[in-house]
C-alpha cells in the first residue's frame, strides 16, 4: 500500500526484571489505521509509550521513517498521544489545553529555524478542531468541569490540532457511552482519512477494532499473538486466543487427516486448510453463526439443546453434542430439551495449528444465564491466572 | 451526619473565641482609645461620656513611624523573595529525586528546627560578630592584611552583626523551611502524566516547567509566601538580635510600647491593627492573583 513510517525490531521491555513485552516486531505504513488489540495487561500502553519516547525498550529498536529514536525524547518526535487518562492541564481552560501545542515554536525542518504561529492562526485552529470534536462554546471551561466523555474529546483535540505525522490514541473512547462512542469513532475515521495521519490506536474493544482499523494487531501477554486485517483476523485467527478474544468461537479438537479433511468427534469434515502434516492433532474453529441447524436425521452432527437465550437479532442457542458444548447462534427457534443436527459449510471450518492457547478456550460447558457476560469462561479455566485478565466487554 | 457531630467543632471554636476573637478585639479597643480619653470617659460618664472615649489620636501618631513601617515590609519582602530563590529550587529537586534523597533533605532541613530558636540566633550571633568566628577566619587566612595592601585600607573585621543583611539572614535561616514544605508537598504531588503531556506536546524541559509545574505549583508558593512573609514582617527577636538597636522593626517597636520604656499599650495597640491590615491586604490581593490555579490543584 504505501511506504513503512514506524518500526519496532525486537523490541523487549522489562520492569523489574518481569517481561511485560517481549520480542516485539512491528511495522506501520504511512497513513495506516493500525489498531493494538488484547486483553487489560498485556503491554498495550507499554507499546505506545515506545514509540511516544516516554519508555526506552530494555532491548530491540523503533524506527522512524528508517532512522534509529531509540534516544530521541518524545518532544522531538512527529507523534502526538491522546493519553489513556486524558492527562488535561488543570490550570488551563479547555482552549488553551488544546492550544498548548501550537504556542510552543516549532522548527522548521527547511530553513532550521523557529516559527512561532500568530495568534489568530492559534485560534482559528483552535475553533477548528472544537468543532471537529464537537465542543462549539466550551472553549472558557476549566478541564475539571467538563464531564469524562468531554475531557476525552479535548484530549483527541488537543493531540490532533498539532497534526503530527503519527497519532497515538490509548483507548480515547473509554469513557463515552454507546452513542457517542460510535459517532467518535466515525468522526476519528473520518479525520484521519481527510487529515492523513497514521493512528496507532489502542483498545480491548474488538468491535472497535474490526470496525476502525486497516490492521489489528492482537496481543498477549506481550506478545504479538496475530497481525492481519481485520477480516484475516476473524476469518483466519492464528490460534485459539486469537479466534476466542475476537468474536465467539467454538474451538474443537480436531485431526487432519489429509488436506481438505478434517476429523471433529470421529466424522470428517470438508474444509478449506491444508499444509498440514498427515493425522495431525489440530484446533478447529467454527463460528456460532457459521452452523446450520437441521432436522437431527440429515444432521453432520447430532445434538441436544441445553440452554437457549434470545439477544434480539439471534438467539444464543447451546447444543450439547456428546458432551462437549456448542454456541450457535441462530434465527430458528428450538426450545431447550429438542434434538437436533447441524451442518457445517467448509468455509466455516478454519482450522488452526495447536498452540499453548489449545484446550483454554471455545468451550460453552459451562454456560448459563449467569455465564452470559463472560459466555466463554470454562471451569477449568478459573484456575488459571489469566482467567481474571480476560473479559468480553 | 453532618448536623449530629458537630458539636465536636465545639471545644475549637470556644477556644478560638478564647484566644484569637477577645484579643483582636481588644487590640481594636485600645488601638481607637487613648489612656486619657479612657479617664476622662470615667469622669464623664453616661453614654456621651462612653462615645467620646474613641479617639484616632493613635493613628495621627503613626506617620512618625512611616520608616520603621518600611523597613520591617521591604525586610520581610526581602527576606521572603530570598527564602523563595532558594526555596524553590531545593523543593523542586527535593521533590524530583529519589526518596532517599528526599528523606535527607528533609532531616536536613528540619534538624534546625529542634534547636531552640534563641539558640540558633545565638550561634549566628556568635558568627556574624566582629570579633566572631567569621571574622576571625578571615583574619587567620590574612585576607585583611591582604585587603590592607591592596586597597590601601585599614580595616580589621567586616561589619557583619547590625546590618540589615543579618537580619534578612536571620530571617531566612528561620523561615526557610516554611517556603521549602509547602513548596514541596505540591510539587511531589504533581500528575506526571501532565509532565509527560507536555513533553508530548512538544514543549522541552524549561517549557514543560514555565508552562505546567510552575504554574500548577504556586499554591505551594503562595502558603509558602505567607508563611514566611508574615512572621517575618512581625518579627521582635531575630531583628534585635542580629540587628541591634539599629534595624528596629515593627514587631521591636510594639513590644516597647507593651513591655518596654515607652509604655503605651494604645499606641502599640494601633501600630498592631494597621500591621495586621496591610498583611491581610497584602495576602488577599496575592490569594486573588493566585486563586484560579489554586483552584484547579484542589480539585
Ligand atoms: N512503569 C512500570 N513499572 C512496572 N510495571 C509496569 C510499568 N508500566 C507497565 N507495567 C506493567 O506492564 C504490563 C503491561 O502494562 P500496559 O499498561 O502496557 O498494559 P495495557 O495493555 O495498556 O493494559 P490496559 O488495557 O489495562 O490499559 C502490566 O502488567 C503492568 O503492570
Ligand atoms: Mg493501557
Amino acid at each position: 500500500m504505501s511506504k513503512e513510517l514506524i518500526r519496532l525490531e525486537n523490541c523487549t521491555m522489562e520492569f523489574d526484571g518481569e517481561v511485560v513485552l517481549d520480542n516485539i516486531d512491528l511495522y506501520i505504513n504511512d497513513h495506516e489505521f493500525l489498531t493494538l488489540l488484547g486483553p487489560s495487561g498485556c503491554g498495550k500502553t507499554t507499546t505506545l509509550r515506545i514509540i511516544g519516547g516516554f519508555q526506552t525498550p530494555t532491548s530491540g529498536t523503533v524506527f522512524f521513517d528508517g532512522v534509529g529514536i531509540n534516544s530521541v525524547p518524545p518532544h522531538k518526535r512527529a507523534v502526538n498521544t491522546v493519553f489513556q487518562k486524558y492527562a488535561l492541564f488543570p490550570h488551563l481552560n479547555v482552549f488553551e489545553n488544546i492550544a498548548f501545542g501550537l504556542r510552543i515554536p516549532k522548527t522548521d525542518p527547511e530553513t532550521g529555524k523557529k516559527v512561532k504561529l500568530s495568534e489568530g492562526e492559534i485560534r482559528e485552529r483552535v475553533m477548528d478542531m472544537l468543532r471537529v470534536v464537537n465542543l462549539n462554546g466550551f472553549e472558557k471551561r476549566r478541564v475539571n468541569q467538563l464531564s469524562g466523555g468531554q475531557q476525552q474529546r479535548v484530549a483527541i483535540a488537543r493531540a490532533l490540532v498539532n497534526r503530527p505525522k503519527v497519532l497515538l490514541l490509548d483507548e480515547p473512547l473509554g469513557a463515552l457511552d454507546l452513542k457517542l462512542r460510535k459517532d467518535m469513532q466515525n468522526e476519528l475515521k473520518r479525520i484521519q482519512q481527510a487529515m492523513g495521519i497514521t493512528f496507532i490506536y489502542v483498545t480491548h474493544d474488538q468491535e472497535e477494532a474490526l470496525s476502525m482499523s486497516d490492521t489489528v494487531v492482537v496481543m498477549d501477554k506481550g506478545r504479538i499473538q496475530q497481525i492481519g486485517t481485520p477480516e484475516d483476523i476473524y476469518n483466519e485467527p492464528k490460534n485459539a486466543f486469537v479466534a476466542d478474544f475476537i468474536g465467539e468461537s467454538n474451538i474443537l479438537d480436531g485431526i487432519m487427516r489429509a488436506d481438505g479433511v478434517v476429523e471433529i468427534f470421529n466424522r470428517r469434515f470438508q474444509c478449506l486448510d491444508g499444509g498440514f502434516a498427515k493425522d495431525e492433532a489440530v484446533d478447529v474453529v467454527i463460528r456460532p453463526e457459521d452452523v446450520d441447524i437441521v432436522p437431527e436425521d440429515q444432521g453432520q452432527l447430532k445434538g441436544t439443546v441445553t440452554n437457549l437465550t434470545f439477544k434480539g437479532v439471534h438467539y444464543d442457542t447451546i447444543v450439547d453434542f456428546y458432551g462437549f458444548k456448542w454456541l450457535i447462534q441462530t434465527t430458528d427457534y428450538c426450545p431447550v430439551g429438542s434434538r437436533i443436527g447441524i451442518k457445517i459449510d467448509p468455509d466455516g471450518i478454519h482450522v488452526m495449528k495447536k498452540s499453548q492457547y489449545s484446550g483454554l478456550f471455545g468451550d460453552y460447558s459451562s454456560y448459563s444465564e449467569e455465564y452470559d457476560e463472560i459466555g466463554d469462561a470454562t471451569l477449568e479455566l478459573q484456575d488459571e491466572a489469566e482467567e481474571g485478565e480476560r473479559n468480553e466487554d | 451526619m453532618r448536623t449530629k457531630l458537630s458539636w465536636l467543632a465545639g471545644p475549637y471554636v470556644l477556644w478560638m473565641a478564647l484566644v484569637v476573637i477577645v484579643p483582636i478585639l481588644l487590640v481594636i479597643f485600645y488601638a481607637f482609645t487613648t489612656a486619657n480619653s479612657v479617664e476622662l470617659a470615667e469622669l464623664e460618664g453616661g453614654l456621651a461620656g462612653f462615645l467620646s472615649m474613641f479617639t484616632l489620636e493613635n493613628f495621627a501618631r503613626m506617620g512618625t513611624y512611616t520608616v520603621i513601617f518600611a523597613r520591617s515590609f521591604e525586610l520581610a519582602a526581602v527576606a521572603t523573595v530570598v527564602c523563595l530563590l532558594i526555596g524553590y529550587p531545593l523543593a523542586y529537586v527535593m521533590a524530583r529525586e529519589g526518596p532517599r534523597f528526599q528523606r535527607m533533605a528533609m532531616v536536613l532541613i528540619m534538624l534546625p528546627m529542634w534547636v531552640n530558636f534563641l539558640l540558633r540566633t545565638y550561634a549566628w550571633m556568635s558568627i556574624l560578630e566582629n570579633n566572631g568566628i567569621l571574622n576571625n577566619f578571615f583574619e587567620s587566612i590574612g585576607l585583611f592584611s591582604l585587603l590592607n595592601a591592596v586597597f590601601g585600607l585599614d580595616i580589621d573585621h567586616f561589619s557583619l552583626i547590625r546590618t540589615q543583611g543579618a537580619v534578612v539572614l536571620g530571617m531566612v535561616y528561620n523561615y526557610l523551611p516554611f517556603m521549602v514544605l509547602p513548596v514541596y508537598s505540591v510539587i511531589i504531588k504533581l500528575d506526571q502524566s501532565l509532565l509527560e503531556a507536555a513533553r508530548d506536546l512538544g514543549a522541552n524541559t524549561s517549557g514543560v516547567f514555565r508552562k505546567v509545574i510552575f504554574p500548577l505549583s504556586l499554591p505551594g508558593v503562595l502558603s509558602g509566601v505567607t508563611m514566611v512573609f508574615v512572621p517575618s514582617v512581625s518579627t521582635f527577636a531575630i531583628s534585635r538580635m542580629m540587628g541591634g538597636n539599629t534595624q528596629m522593626l515593627l514587631g521591636n517597636l510594639i513590644e516597647n510600647q507593651f513591655l518596654g520604656g515607652a509604655y503605651n499599650p494604645h499606641l502599640g495597640s494601633a501600630i498592631a491593627l494597621v500591621m495586621m491590615v496591610i498583611v491581610v491586604a497584602c495576602m488577599w490581593v496575592m490569594n486573588r492573583f493566585g486563586e484560579g490555579e489554586e483552584q484547579a490543584v484542589m480539585l
